[in-house]
């Protein structure tokens, strides 16, 4: 049996069907019920819905032998996983933004609001500039506004928010999709099967 | 003995020692504490660098093990032609990835430091796959060549920046953030295809073979030889089936080189075997020798299911203040005779499940 973590809400939705164009449907799934478990025992899978930042966690501790998670979500946890394809879906972009009209003259320590500690950790490591991490779980857009930082890490889709909010992107940190993640020893002896819906997979990304 | 009794990993400890011994790998105690400047000069080559410190009674910085290998290697003498072959069950202390605090990890495991060639590989390589039989017949053995993956790197890009973000695609079968890495650095398109084709190359070791060769050319011939002839050799083994060719495993390649490997049991979420030649860190510790070795992590064992028993005691020996110690004891033997385990209390513990009652304050009849 092929255990297989979703996250909850559209994006995982697409996923399914995505899945199930692959040859491994689980009718069971689209009845509306609060169910949060499915089997189709005909095609030896089973799918669960999760919250969308648990998937890599369900992965990494073996309870699921593959899911669909975020690219965010995987830099941020860095889990121990097999990245095996990126399906094109949930498009955005990790960014560093501001207020507008901001510069950075590197003359002090920069305050930076994120919920995505450990990526904005590892930027501003990599190209040498010190920084004091607000971790907000939330709202992060008012952190600059507030004076509370003077930047904010975050996810930026079409750009609205920021622009509401009269900030702007001074920087795209990493490009962001959603991923097909598999557990290193399920791999291993799940292979022609795991193998068999990355191929699908592959070629749904391709055509669409 | 009732093996019967022994946890897994217990019954894993003794089959590993008997398998090493066998093998001419001689137990090898050390101390639970090394100096903590031996660990800080060596640093890299540990997993965190989050060690439990305390001070000795003369004031010296002490640190529990996080690491047994650092230690053999340290007691280990250079002698040109000899190998010196030692086995180890020790308990090691990390950092828990995932709670973030100390935690006690049982390992067992064999090192073998001298003047090696590829039968001690060999040797090592199929030790691996029978300490992991020995536990359960359902594993896989992955192994890698270091050499090859290094002479693609270096042929793909000279940046070390550019190894180490490709290394850790290659290490999660990344193959489209490699792609985009690639084009990030200016690869070209032919070098690009050579890498990304190396992380779809694994499984059976003759198909990854003939495809190595048909994507290296003559690039990395010297360690694809050796990988050849490591395979060839493995043949004869039972096993051979269940040891496959996959380059996702890097290991630290500022450590190791050449021939580096790691196991799976079915069941068990993470990697229970870790190994390979580090030559490298011999060199770095000034020896002239080279060495290979691997790790079981035997606390991983507790994630295989455990038989369930019903009842924790097969009688409940209940008795009274006035009894007499001696019926008690009596009583206690009789039943153990019988093959029976058996719990006397004075009173009934609330959580003690137990098959049959011997109530010794109502001269004893079973209920």
């Amino acid at each position: 049996m092929l255990n297989i973590a979703l996250p909850k809400g559209r994006l995982g939705e697409k996923v399914y069907a995505m899945f199930a164009a692959a040859g491994y449907e689980c009718p069971s799934i689209l009845e509306p019920n609060r169910k949060l478990i499915f089997e189709n025992e005909e095609k030896q899978v089973r799918y669960f819905w999760v919250k969308p930042s648990d998937v890599a966690i369900y992965v990494e501790r073996g309870a699921a032998d593959l899911g669909v998670a975020g690219k965010d979500i995987l830099l941020e946890y860095e889990p121990d996983i097999y990245e095996l394809l990126d399906l094109g879906l949930g498009k955005c972009r990790m960014c560093v933004a501001a207020p507008k009209g901001f510069h950075d003259d590197g003359e002090r320590t920069l305050r930076v609001a994120t919920k995505f500690t450990n990526i904005a950790a590892n930027y501003y490591a990599g190209i040498g500039r010190e920084i004091d991490i607000i971790h907000l779980n939330g709202s992060i857009e008012i952190a600059p506004i507030l004076g509370l930082s003077n930047v904010i890490v975050d996810i930026v889709e079409t750009g609205t928010t920021l622009k509401e909010n009269d900030l702007e992107v001074v920087e795209t940190i990493v490009p962001i999709s959603a991923r097909l993640i598999a557990n290193k020893a399920g791999f291993q002896f799940k292979r022609a099967q795991i193998e068999a819906i990355q191929r699908s997979l592959k070629e749904q990304v391709k055509k669409s | 003995m009732d093996q019967t009794i022994l946890k897994t990993e217990e019954q894993a400890i003794f089959a590993l020692r008997s398998l090493y011994r066998r093998y001419g790998y001689l137990p090898y105690k050390m101390s639970k504490f090394e100096e903590y400047e031996y660990y800080i000069r060596n640093k890299d080559f540990l997993v965190s660098d989050r060690i439990i410190t305390f001070n000795d009674t003369n004031g010296r910085l002490l640190a529990l093990k996080p690491d047994v290998t650092l230690s053999i290697i340290k007691n280990c003498l250079d002698l040109p032609g000899c190998k010196q072959k030692v086995c180890y069950n020790e308990n090691i202390y990390r950092v828990s990835e995932s709670t973030h605090q100390y935690k006690e990890i049982m390992q067992a495991g064999l090192e073998c430091i001298g003047d090696i060639d590829l039968y001690d590989i060999c040797e090592a390589v199929s030790l691996a796959a029978q300490s992991l039989a020995l536990i359960s017949e359902d594993f896989v053995l992955q192994i890698s060549h270091l050499g090859i993956l290094s002479a693609v790197l270096d042929r793909v890009c000279p940046d070390p920046k550019f190894h180490q973000a490709a290394t850790a695609c290659i290490a999660g079968k990344n193959a489209h953030d490699l792609s985009r890495l690639c084009q990030e650095y200016g690869v070209t398109p032919e070098n690009e295809g050579l890498l990304t084709g190396f992380v779809s190359v694994y499984g059976e070791r003759r198909q990854v073979l003939a495809r190595l060769e048909a994507l290296c050319g003559t690039l990395a011939a010297e360690p694809l030889k050796e990988l050849k002839r490591l395979s060839r050799l493995l043949e004869s083994s039972p096993h051979s089936e269940k040891i496959i060719f996959d380059f996702s495993v890097v290991n630290n390649m500022g450590y190791y080189n050449g021939i580096v490997f790691k196991g799976y049991l079915s069941g068990i979420c993470d990697g229970i075997l870790d190994g390979g030649q580090y030559d490298k860190l011999m060199q770095k510790m000034e020896r002239k020798s080279g060495a290979i070795g691997f790790a079981l992590y035997l606390d991983l064992l507790e994630q295989l299911p455990a038989p369930k028993h019903d009842y924790d005691v097969d009688v409940l020996l209940l008795y009274g203040a006035e009894t007499d110690p001696a019926a008690v004891a009596e009583a206690a033997a009789r039943l153990i005779a019988e093959g029976k385990t058996v719990s006397a209390q004075k009173a009934i513990p609330p959580k003690l499940r137990h098959r049959e009652l011997l109530d010794l304050r109502k001269e004893g009849a079973p209920c």
